[in-house]
């Protein structure tokens, strides 16, 4: 990969280690980041973004594993550790000091739970770091185009808010975009949940009335935007599903604030 | 007379104590069933929390409406004790008014901040029966909610009415008391110029001015037992009824869970077992302790017992757990938050405490009756929660969030998927393949963990 000349570059940790060179950040890329179609597609504007503004960052690529969380969540604690442990032990063997993640799951299992078995860092969720480089202005984006009086509204990922009192960054950030930010009546610390937390995205929903991200979908459409700002790609499948459910998928977009951010900049 | 009115007094006085205590004895002794959970640490944040949440009340601010009624209650509580002191004092002694006459300038600013408070309570109370019973608020509703079915709305109804009373029974012993002030008789006559009248209960004076001086002797006495006695009564039956969170709201949110929310508690005698597996150094005992340079060889010596993973029954959940059970009001801001409740699941929040606390009290009258090492075969998993509620958590926080008390449903939730989840084999098939997935591919999909960092092959032609 790093042989060929090309625009842009996903050095990995073994490389760096090999050249002896320490990288700024580990990007912890998560499974969906690595698996998922669309959310492939994030990891990809993440990865231009960091080339674009030239931070010296890594991926673990082969060598990263699921953090754990699923399984924790599910009650699988067996399982959760064994995978934490050996991540830690990959982390700590690259003497990794600071991660940024796209997925709020990784970021809050790396952030709150891995210390506790040996894995100390310091870990920051992808929308604090875009923050962070708006404010520092090495990101530049207040031209208007293309957002200049679009509709988009945010929904809350559990595991960034909630979880993690992580309200405010992807806001400032969306509010960087000059886009017109129309808030949902579920917001912040009551947002609701996507549905999929919990290891709920693995299996089929209990029987109840209807399925969780559809009520929340029909929350985010009857805020008239045309764009879904989201911020987990758990949130950003059943986002997608539910609007599918609703048959708006022609007329209202999806994006992660990475995507958006990338879009800003023509990268 | 009054000697026979303060031995009655004294008597009743002494059996609601020993009745209380005997009940707060059980209540302790069932809260200490749960396991340890070191919940005295940072004691500087978890006044600072309690100072906010509970004596603040800052949560129930959410709601500012509703957090403004439900603080005059609790300010009603709080600070008509101070006349219940009175009133305990003249009941003992057999002295009427026993303050007045020490603290003349102050004493009637006090009484007619009670009597404000009394007014605002009862006005409240009965704006709460309506907001129950005519507003139909949804999460009270027990046609919409399984759970309240029963002895819960008959609980709510009766704390709400005896209030009622209660504050009627003062505000009419006032203004009795100052209608006989007024005709000067006896020691309530005593008082004249030295007591005002109220600033309530004046308005109350005219249904007693047709009585006979007897009458309203009688009706100032009946009031002022009916009070107190219903006070005595009420504080006895908080002990056996969501009510008791006037009590324990307090050490429930000092006792509250610092961790960010979405953290999930450590389990060490795993940790030591997964490290064992994995060749790697012991650093923990199961316990939680850190373990020196040999704590290899002292954990070997002596194999910690350990207990089950995960909760079955309450003697498994935490102390801190049980406590959120007895703490919990049922008021639902919970299950109104909750996304599995909201469309139509069975899992309810509120129904986890409630159900928790339910076989608290089980086994509390396994107690009594077969003495104090009883068990029965029942369990709060399967008896009272089943897998399907668990099955439903997305583990999204809002019930956590949305208690006024910082009490913890989730946190059962997951100790309960642990117990099925490690002891019983019994989750979901689907669950059991994306756990084989993380297993094998180290992702929750069947992908080859070989074709993980493919995506950075379109890093350039992706458009």
């Amino acid at each position: 990969m790093t042989q060929e000349v090309k625009t842009y570059k996903v050095p990995t940790m073994a490389d760096m280690a090999a050249s002896g060179e320490e990288p700024e950040i580990l990007f912890w890329v998560g499974c969906a980041g690595s698996f998922d179609d669309r959310y492939k597609r994030v990891t990809i504007a993440f990865v231009r973004i960091l080339n674009h503004v030239g931070i010296k960052f890594a991926v673990l690529g082969p060598e990263e594993a699921c953090t754990g969380d699923p399984a924790r969540r599910a009650g699988n604690e067996f399982l959760f550790q064994m995978q934490a442990m050996s991540n830690i032990q990959v982390l700590n063997g690259y003497k990794v000091k600071k991660i940024v993640t796209a997925c709020p799951h990784c970021f809050n299992t790396l952030k709150n739970e891995y210390p506790e078995l040996g894995g100390a860092y310091e870990v920051i969720h992808h929308t604090q770091f875009l923050q962070g480089l708006i404010n520092d202005g090495r990101v530049r984006v207040k031209d208007g185009q293309p957002f200049k009086g679009k509709k988009i509204t945010f929904h809350d990922s559990c595991y960034l808010g909630r979880a993690n009192k992580i309200y405010e960054a992807p806001r400032d950030v969306l509010a960087a975009l000059d886009a017109d930010l129309v808030e949902m009546k579920r917001v912040r610390a009551n947002g609701l949940c996507c549905g999929a937390g919990g290891g709920q995205y693995f299996k089929e929903p209990e029987p109840g009335n209807k399925d969780v991200n559809v009520e929340r979908v029909e929350e985010a459409l009857s805020t008239g935007a045309d764009t879904i700002a989201v911020a987990c790609p758990f949130c950003m499948t059943m986002m997608s599903d539910g609007v599918k459910n609703k048959n708006r998928e022609d007329s209202v977009r999806i994006y992660d604030i990475a995507e958006l951010i990338a879009q800003k900049q023509g990268l | 007379m009054e000697i026979f009115q303060q031995i009655l007094f004294v008597a009743a006085l002494a059996v609601a104590a020993w009745l209380i205590t005997k009940r707060i004895r059980l209540i302790s002794r069932a809260i200490r069933l749960g396991r340890p959970e070191n919940r005295f640490d940072q004691p500087d944040e978890r006044l600072k929390t309690m100072l906010l949440v509970a004596f603040g009340q800052k949560k129930m601010f959410n709601n500012p409406l509703v957090g403004f009624m439900h603080f005059v209650i609790y300010a009603g509580f709080v600070i008509i004790n101070l006349e219940i002191l009175e009133i305990i004092l003249d009941g003992i002694l057999g002295t009427h008014r026993l303050f007045a006459p020490y603290i003349t300038s102050v004493y009637p600013i006090l009484i007619d901040v009670f009597e404000l408070l009394a007014f605002g309570v009862l006005s409240v109370c009965i704006i709460f029966l309506g907001r129950r019973f005519i507003a139909r608020v949804s999460r009270l509703q027990a046609s919409r909610h399984h759970e309240l079915q029963g002895w819960p709305v008959s609980d709510a109804t009766i704390i709400l009415v005896a209030e009622i009373l209660l504050m009627i029974a003062f505000l009419t012993w006032n203004a009795s008391d100052s209608v006989l002030r007024d005709r000067g008789i006896g020691h309530y006559g005593a008082l004249q110029g030295v007591v005002p009248d109220f600033l309530i209960s004046q308005f109350l004076k005219p249904l007693f001015t047709g009585f006979s001086d007897t009458g309203l002797v009688v009706y100032e006495r009946v009031a002022w037992w009916a009070h107190i006695l219903g006070i005595l009564a009420f504080a006895l039956y908080v002990t056996y009824s969501k009510h008791l969170h006037i009590a324990l709201g307090f050490p429930n949110v000092y006792f509250s869970d610092l961790q960010p929310k979405g953290e999930m508690q450590n389990m060490p005698e795993i940790t030591k077992e997964v490290q064992l597996a994995l060749g790697l150094p012991i650093t923990t005992e199961a316990d939680g302790s850190q373990v020196n340079d040999n704590g290899l060889q002292s954990g070997a010596d002596s194999p910690a017992e350990i207990g089950r993973f995960g909760a079955k029954d309450v003697q498994d959940l935490k102390w801190i757990n049980l406590m959120n059970a007895y703490s919990c009001t049922e008021c639902g801001r919970c299950t109104a938050a909750c996304p599995a409740n909201i469309t139509g699941k069975k899992l309810s929040p509120r129904k986890i405490m409630m159900d928790t606390r339910d076989r608290l009290e089980e086994v509390q009258r396994g107690w009594k009756m077969h003495g104090s090492e009883y068990k029965d075969d029942k369990s709060l998993l399967n008896d009272y929660i089943t897998a399907e509620e668990l099955n439903a958590c997305t583990t999204c926080q809002a019930c956590v969030n949305a208690c006024p008390i910082n009490i913890n449903p989730l946190d059962i939730i997951l100790q309960l998927r642990r117990y099925r989840v490690m002891e019983e084999s019994q989750a979901p098939a689907s669950w059991n393949a994306m756990f084989s997935n993380i297993e094998n591919n180290m992702a929750p999909w069947k992908f080859s963990p070989g074709d993980r960092f493919n995506w950075a092959d379109q890093v350039n032609d992706l458009k």
